[in-house]
């Protein structure tokens, strides 16, 4: 009965999300099916965020850094650049893989590091791989500088490219659809590979660090190893959304990533819940989805209230953002779906819990 | 109290341990020894670098000078605490430092860690082996969990135990590491003496269990009552090492203790009303 519950709930959901962009599409135009697009992004994102401010406690101010360098590796294997055109399937798991990479290596100094200081060095961090990339086109040119990358390849499967409309199965499929798929498909991947994390024993060994770093040493965690494991699972994610990101923009350019973006990042994972993915998944939602609601709706509001529109839209969008942001630091602190504090002691979520039911009756 | 003739090898034995916090010097040139299987109790004043043995053995501090033996394994005075702890030095802390927003059932199984292997590849898949794994782990902590009287469901959070359970917990996730050596800092702080005597009981089960206990404690009167042998700290020095008869007994630890001759001591009985060694006598110990 519970189970058949679940699948139905599964199956509509499924229904839902494959049917999301036509829907959005003809709701309210081609533009929100990009806006979901971009959510999906920054869903990945968060969750690499989520593992290591979340589970593992360590707070990374320059986590956009990694999504730069996925996207940077997508376009420089990918676009006239630098002459060079990899497929898709090469490239994805390189730009991880070299996200992974800096990750480890932004990690590595930061180990004896804990609170705001381990805050300041990943912003520095964070600010470095953006200067570097604003410079890198001299001597040698190799990111091209404050002007980016453009043309860069479409993602391409085989021959299926993802840059135009393809007709599939009675249905027109434009760019941003496609893309939607593709991101839906990886988002999924994310969140599988987060819930199998949080549950097991590396994930226990995060929380164990982010609860007491000193009683996890003295429990024989070996913390840097745990540490390192987290920037680098963190980064992975990263590198692959970024990597998407440049194959969906077909541009770069180093003002993507600023510290803004970072900040934005982790208000997602903050303002969700840390630690908690379904948190996570809705603070994403709210801070892609909300702006852009006031952006297009502030502006007619306006007009109808008082006749004209006195305030930007713009501006008057991150006013509402910053004060939804210290609204909910003041009334829900540990974000709007915080982790466990409520989780029921009468849910089960697998097999395991399953068991640990019996004994306590 | 000299390290020769002993009829047990030494499961841990510390030689010249020092170890100083700018000028202030914390512990000077410790030497001590634990048999297996006996309750150490390590007693001594505020101040007197108990604990800061308690961190260098634990491998949180780095000792100046010295090295120690343990399990017939030497390490020098800077090992890493997973080191030690997969060498089976297991402890707890005076103030209680569990995992508090994780469940009391995950506070043990994170105790297990060191004992099982499964990594990023086993998590991803959940094979056979990872599996069995977990399972073997939720077992485990389960059993500790009553073993040491944990009667709530397991999934209270740990901040939501009791004061007791809290110190019960974080002696079942100790003991989740499967240590050789169990290092107690202070388990009865604040405890009424019910609460006292049942953890008395536990720790005497876990050294019949095969586990050693070294155990710091206030408490003089459980530290006479329960340990087999006690060394006497004072101002980082060691100046007694010796059973508890006589230990309650011995002139420098009771002058260690009031600051004056023993003779003298009951003038000035109300600051330390707990530490009334001599009144001690006629609790036997087993």
């Amino acid at each position: 009965m519970r189970q058949r519950d679940t699948w139905l709930v599964l199956v509509v959901l499924a229904i839902g999300l494959l049917g999301l962009p036509f829907m959005t599409d003809a709701l309210l135009g081609r533009g929100w099916v990009r806006i979901l697009d971009f959510t999906l992004l920054y869903i990945m994102l968060a969750l690499g965020l989520n593992i290591v401010v979340g589970y593992a406690g360590l707070l990374d101010l320059g986590y956009i850094a990694f999504f730069a360098v996925g996207a940077y590796c997508y376009a420089l294997l990918g676009s006239p650049q630098l002459g060079l055109h990899f497929p898709f399937w090469v490239i994805l798991p390189l730009s991880a893989l070299m996200a992974c990479l800096f990750g480890v290596l932004l990690g590595a100094p930061t180990l004896r590091l804990r609170g705001d200081y381990l805050a300041i060095v990943t912003l520095g961090f964070g600010e470095i791989i953006r200067i570097f990339l604003n410079n890198l086109n001299s001597p040698i040119n190799i990111t091209n500088g404050p002007q980016g990358i453009g043309m860069i390849d479409p993602i391409h499967l085989g021959s299926f490219s993802l840059g135009s409309t393809h007709e599939l199965f009675g249905l027109t499929l434009p760019p941003v659809h496609l893309h939607y798929y593709l991101f839906l498909f990886f988002t999924l991947l994310v969140i599988f590979v987060s819930l199998r994390l949080e549950g097991s024993r590396i994930g226990r060994a995060w929380m164990a660090i982010r609860e007491d770093e000193i009683a996890a040493k003295a429990m024989g965690i070996n913390t840097r190893n745990i540490k390192l494991l987290a920037f680098a699972m963190g980064a992975t994610f990263g590198g692959l959304a970024g990597a998407l990101f440049a194959g969906f923009q077909g541009f770069v350019s180093p003002e993507s990533f600023g510290l803004a973006e970072s900040i934005t990042v982790l208000c997602m994972v903050v303002l969700g819940g840390m630690g908690n993915i379904s948190g996570v998944l809705l603070g994403c939602l709210l801070l892609v989805v909300l702006p852009e609601v006031l952006r297009h709706g502030s502006g007619p509001v306006q007009q109808l209230l008082f006749g004209r529109s006195f305030v930007d839209p713009e501006s008057l969008r991150m006013l509402l953002f910053g004060l939804a942001l210290i609204v909910v630091m003041l009334w829900r602190p540990a974000g709007l779906w915080p982790s466990r504090q409520h989780r029921s002691e009468l849910t089960a979520k697998d097999n395991l819990t399953k068991s640990s039911r019996d004994d306590r009756t | 109290m000299m390290t020769f003739a002993k009829p047990h090898a030494p499961l841990l034995e510390l030689s010249g341990i020092g170890k100083s916090f700018g000028g202030l010097s914390a512990l000077r040139d410790i030497s001590l020894h634990i048999r297996r299987g006996e309750i150490y109790g390590l007693i001594g004043p505020n101040g007197a670098g108990k604990t800061t043995l308690f961190n260098i053995l634990t491998g949180l501090h780095r000792a100046d000078g010295g090295r120690f033996t343990f399990d017939t394994t030497e390490y020098g005075g800077h090992c890493k605490s997973h080191t030690l702890a997969r060498a089976g030095i297991a402890r707890t802390f005076q103030n209680i430092r569990l995992f508090s927003n994780m469940t009391a059932l995950e506070n043990v199984m994170v105790g297990r860690h060191l004992r099982t292997r499964s990594g990023i590849w086993g998590a991803l898949t959940r094979n056979a082996a990872t599996r069995a794994e977990e399972r073997e782990t939720l077992q485990r902590a389960r059993e500790l969990l009553s073993y040491v009287g944990i009667n709530r469901p397991h999934q209270t959070l740990a901040k939501n135990l009791s004061y007791g359970e809290q110190r019960r917990l974080e002696i079942a996730r100790a003991l989740a590491t499967d240590p050789k050596l169990i290092a107690l800092d202070e388990p009865v702080a604040g405890m009424n003496s019910t609460e006292t005597d049942s953890l008395k009981k536990l720790l005497r089960d876990i050294r019949a269990g095969g586990t050693t206990v070294l155990i710091i404690e206030h408490d003089v009167k459980l530290i006479l009552s329960l340990c087999d042998r006690v060394a006497v700290l004072d101002q980082g020095k060691k100046i007694a090492e010796d059973t508890p008869d006589q230990i309650k007994c011995n002139s420098a630890v009771i002058s260690a203790y009031f600051g004056i001759e023993p003779a003298a001591y009951e003038q000035n009985s109300t600051e330390r009303p707990t530490a009334r060694l001599p009144d001690q006598a006629n609790h036997g110990h087993p």
